[in-house]
């Protein structure tokens, strides 16, 4: 019997499928394994690039990538929130951690730093999927709205004026998009108000 | 031999980049088109992306090509273009990160690309692994430029530059192809969706104009001759 004729059995059918999922399978977890450990390197870089953007240059003297502290977040039923910890000769000056709001699209992940009296050191939206030329001036590459953030505080303005200025509030909404920059706000103010309510916990602990 | 593979070639070139190709001809690849092309950086990475892909796709498919049989060479195929992606994608996060960060998102969509699985069926099974390779080039190629050409109109009428953010692509030395138009602040329509169907006919009747002049001409001058 040649192969040919093999080839069109019913019997071939099955084992060839087999052979080549194995053979896929193999390659991936292979391809995994190779590529696992760079990955993760990148991804540490990204964060740790991130995390510059928000702290002030030469502000914490510490790896604070593996300074972290995992906080349940009562607002968000309870899930874990990663909080960076920067510091000093030891003693904590401020705290990094994301904020996830809803925006006009999807949601929009924030990235803010908070110095230890709860100040504001500096916001930058990591994620959003904001209609281009409209939503996405909460971009720094694309508008400096973003640092208007810098320096403020829950009492910083009063707690009334923590909005855009459609609402009443302080801060600038775009022309055309207002839902984008008002999720912005709602997310730094809830960071704000997280630092606030664990203040302690995230200060008090020495290493 | 060797003359007729290399006229062979020729052909496959033309095809690929203009008789056959896959937007313009064969109106593949719509999901992908419509995606990326909202600036000319972002279709040129897709299309280069896409070439690589294409390439190895149809040189593997082809070396498979007397192993496969017909009835189950359908799933073998998308196993194979599936796991060929996904090595890709994670080679790229963990080598070119940068570019990855551009890319990201597109990569993985190169899997429904129905292009690479439309040469697999096309032209690979019934070719030589060098001969496949090659189409699986021009194609890629035909796609690349396609989709920088669409990326670079849609870019220049809605944002008024060309090639922002092409040294995140291709290193800072190809800074120089950044151009902002000044004063211009872009008619933000036609990076939208509906820009992209606009351009995209455009194109397309341009393209069939040309062609049936082409013909036309020749037609004449088989009259006459």
């Amino acid at each position: 019997m040649n192969f040919a004729s093999f080839r069109e059995k019913i019997g071939y059918q099955p084992i060839l499928l087999g052979a080549f999922a194995l053979a896929a399978s193999g390659a991936l977890s292979w391809a995994s394994s190779a590529t696992g450990e760079a990955i993760a390197a990148a991804e540490a870089k990204d964060l740790r690039d991130q995390l510059s953007e928000v702290l002030p240059e030469g502000f914490a003297d510490n790896d604070f990538l593996r300074d972290t502290l995992e906080i349940a977040d009562a607002e968000r039923g309870g899930k874990p929130q990663t909080v960076y910890r920067a510091r000093w000769g030891g003693a904590v000056k401020g705290a990094v951690f994301k904020r996830v709001e809803r925006g006009y699209a999807a949601d929009i992940q924030v990235l803010m730093a908070v110095d230890a009296g709860g100040k504001t050191l500096g916001v930058r939206v990591l994620k959003h999927a904001e209609t281009p030329g409209l939503g996405d001036k909460v971009e720094l590459a694309k508008a400096p709205w973003i640092k208007g953030f810098d320096g403020k505080s829950l009492g910083d303005p009063a707690p009334g004026k923590w909005g855009v200025k459609k609402d009443g509030g302080v801060f600038d909404q775009f022309a055309g998009a207002t839902v984008t920059p008002r999720a912005v706000v709602k997310a730094v103010k809830g960071g704000l108000a997280f630092y606030a309510e664990h203040r302690e916990e995230i200060l008090g602990e020495r290493r | 031999m060797s003359k007729t593979l290399g006229s062979n070639l020729g052909g496959i070139m033309k095809d690929g980049l203009w008789t056959q190709n896959v937007v313009f001809s064969q109106l593949l690849a719509m999901c992908p088109t419509m995606a990326v092309t909202t600036s000319g950086t972002n279709g040129l990475g897709m299309g280069l992306a896409t070439t690589a892909v294409l390439v190895v796709s149809n040189a593997l498919v082809s070396m498979i090509r007397h192993t496969v049989s017909s009835q189950v060479r359908i799933p073998v195929f998308v196993v194979l273009i599936a796991t060929l992606v996904t090595v890709v994608d994670m080679a790229m996060n963990a080598w070119l990160h940068d570019l990855y960060k551009v890319l990201g998102l597109f990569i993985a969509l190169i899997v429904v690309n129905c292009a690479i699985l439309g040469r697999a069926e096309a032209f690979a099974v019934k070719n030589g692994v060098v001969a496949s390779a090659a189409d699986g080039l021009a194609m890629g190629l035909g796609f690349t430029g396609a989709l920088t050409g669409i990326g670079l109109i849609r870019e220049f009428l809605g944002a008024g530059t060309l090639f922002a953010q092409a040294s995140n692509l291709l290193g800072p030395a190809f800074a120089f192809l950044e151009v902002n138009i000044p004063g211009y602040g872009g008619a933000l329509l036609m990076i939208l969706p509906p820009g992209g169907f606009a351009v995209l006919g455009f194109l397309l009747a341009g393209k069939r104009a040309m062609e049936s002049r082409l013909q036309a001409r020749a037609g004449e001058r088989c009259g006459t001759a």
